[in-house]
């Protein structure tokens, strides 16, 4: 088990600093996008753990990462987009695309609409964590403005 | 007389207007050029527009008016209700660069902190724009290492994650030259997905048999470095601002990213299908 947590974690992280490079994202991120995206992957796969189906690990894994994206963004002051971007390929549906494209090739059309529409589903549910987490307004993200009327309130 | 004498007068103004506007083009100049350099780097609409916004704010640019889509920024800014500047710059949907997003966003704080003068905020931009991307051979290594790693994920075998390595490596190969030869993305896209498919088939096989279980992940982790995952992501975040015309346009050159690849993938897989007879496929 710990073994599993181990190798999905490390795989998913390294793969995300090698598309954090990729996309040429400045050196001192490297090592928080890969956090983001391991993190986010091992959310996916807790949640398939317990019997989420595929659309819901990949929604709850990608409002993980935005989440984190937007949190680190305000922390290190940099765009968001640089942990986001790199952060959310491993849930990307790839594999989901290639199948309908292989099963219209060997002309099984029933077994190519069903993954053509799990590939919709897939992205529908990325589509809908990003545009949840993004609209939640700013300046709940802005930690030093809220430390400091916690201090007002104190004194 | 009377005539005469308020011609002259409004002659004064216009000379005293364009001493003024001096600086007032300067600053949209720089103000437009990083919006620019953002948009083409991969940053969002809402981005572009804050950084516009916030430059001009600085430097008491008071009546702005902005429209920024994907492909264009459209810029007049107003002074005593007379127009004094307006601009329209094309930008073509570009490669991604986030370290010179990353970089013009500091820009933009440190002269709305006032750190940085207008003169060398421009030289500063100019120096931001040109920053290099990533070398070739190390832009091949990284895209080899994280589609093996991608692989692995969908559980593959650490032998198809290795064999994930290699094709990925060949494909950016082509890719580097695509870039280079100014190749039209469909055509990248599309002999992205042949070369993919193509190489996976050869290398896949034990004893000279090709094994359809691996071609399977090692085409799919392959293919990841293809994906158009900003144009995805970027379209998403801008509809989401209810920047709807640029989103919808970004997702349309996101799905038609999907759509070459595909149709080169399945080009080689369908070819080789009809040779073998689709009996082993």
């Amino acid at each position: 088990m710990i073994e599993f947590i181990l190798v999905n974690f490390f795989c998913a992280g390294v793969g995300t600093m090698a598309y954090a490079v990729l996309f040429n994202v400045p050196k001192q991120y490297y090592f928080w996008a890969g956090m983001t995206g391991g993190l986010g992957w091992l959310i996916y796969c807790f949640i398939a753990h317990i019997g989420g189906a595929a659309p819901v690990c990949t929604f709850c894994g990608t409002v993980f990462v935005v989440l984190m994206s937007r949190v680190l963004a305000v922390y290190m002051k940099c765009p968001i987009t640089i942990f986001l971007i790199s952060g959310i390929f491993p849930m990307i549906p790839g594999s989901a695309v290639y199948y309908t494209v292989y099963y219209l090739v060997i002309d099984e059309l029933t077994q190519a609409a069903m993954k053509g529409v799990l590939a919709f589903k897939l992205a529908f549910a990325i589509a809908l964590g990003i545009v949840f987490v993004v609209s939640i307004p700013k300046k709940w993200f802005v930690w030093e403005r809220l430390m400091r009327k916690v201090n007002e309130k104190s004194k | 007389m009377e005539q005469i004498f308020h011609l002259e007068q409004e002659k004064i103004e216009i000379k005293e207007n364009k001493c003024e506007d001096i600086e007032l083009q300067d600053v949209l100049e720089l103000a437009l050029e990083m919006g620019r350099t953002l948009l083409r780097n991969g940053a969002e609409i809402f981005r572009v527009e804050e950084t516009i916004t916030h430059v001009c704010n600085h430097y008491n640019v008071k009546e702005l008016n902005l429209f920024v889509l994907s492909n264009g920024i459209f810029i007049t800014a107003e002074k005593e209700g007379r127009e004094t500047y307006a601009k329209i710059k094309h930008i073509p949907l570009s490669g991604t660069h986030l370290g010179i997003v990353d970089g013009v966003n500091d820009l933009s704080r440190r002269i709305c902190a006032g750190e940085v003068e207008l003169a060398e905020a421009s030289v500063e931009l100019e120096k931001i724009a040109a920053r290099p991307p990533k070398r070739p051979y190390f832009r091949i290594i990284a895209a080899g290492i994280g589609c093996g790693c991608f692989c692995y994920l969908l559980d593959a075998t650490i032998l198809d994650s290795l064999r994930t390595v290699i094709v990925t490596m060949i494909l950016n190969i082509f890719l580097v030259f695509g870039y280079r030869a100014k190749l039209s993305k469909m055509l990248v896209n599309t002999i992205g997905g042949c070369i993919a498919a193509f190489f996976a088939i050869l290398i896949c096989r034990e004893n000279g048999i090709v094994i359809f279980s691996s071609v399977d992940k090692v085409i799919i982790g392959a293919i990841f470095s293809l994906i158009p995952g900003v144009a995805f992501v970027n379209s998403l975040r801008d509809i989401a601002n209810s920047d709807i015309i640029s989103g919808v346009v970004k997702l349309i050159d996101a799905i038609l990213g999907f759509l070459y690849i595909a149709i080169g993938v399945g080009i080689v897989l369908a070819t080789y299908n009809n040779i073998i007879g689709g009996s082993i496929l």
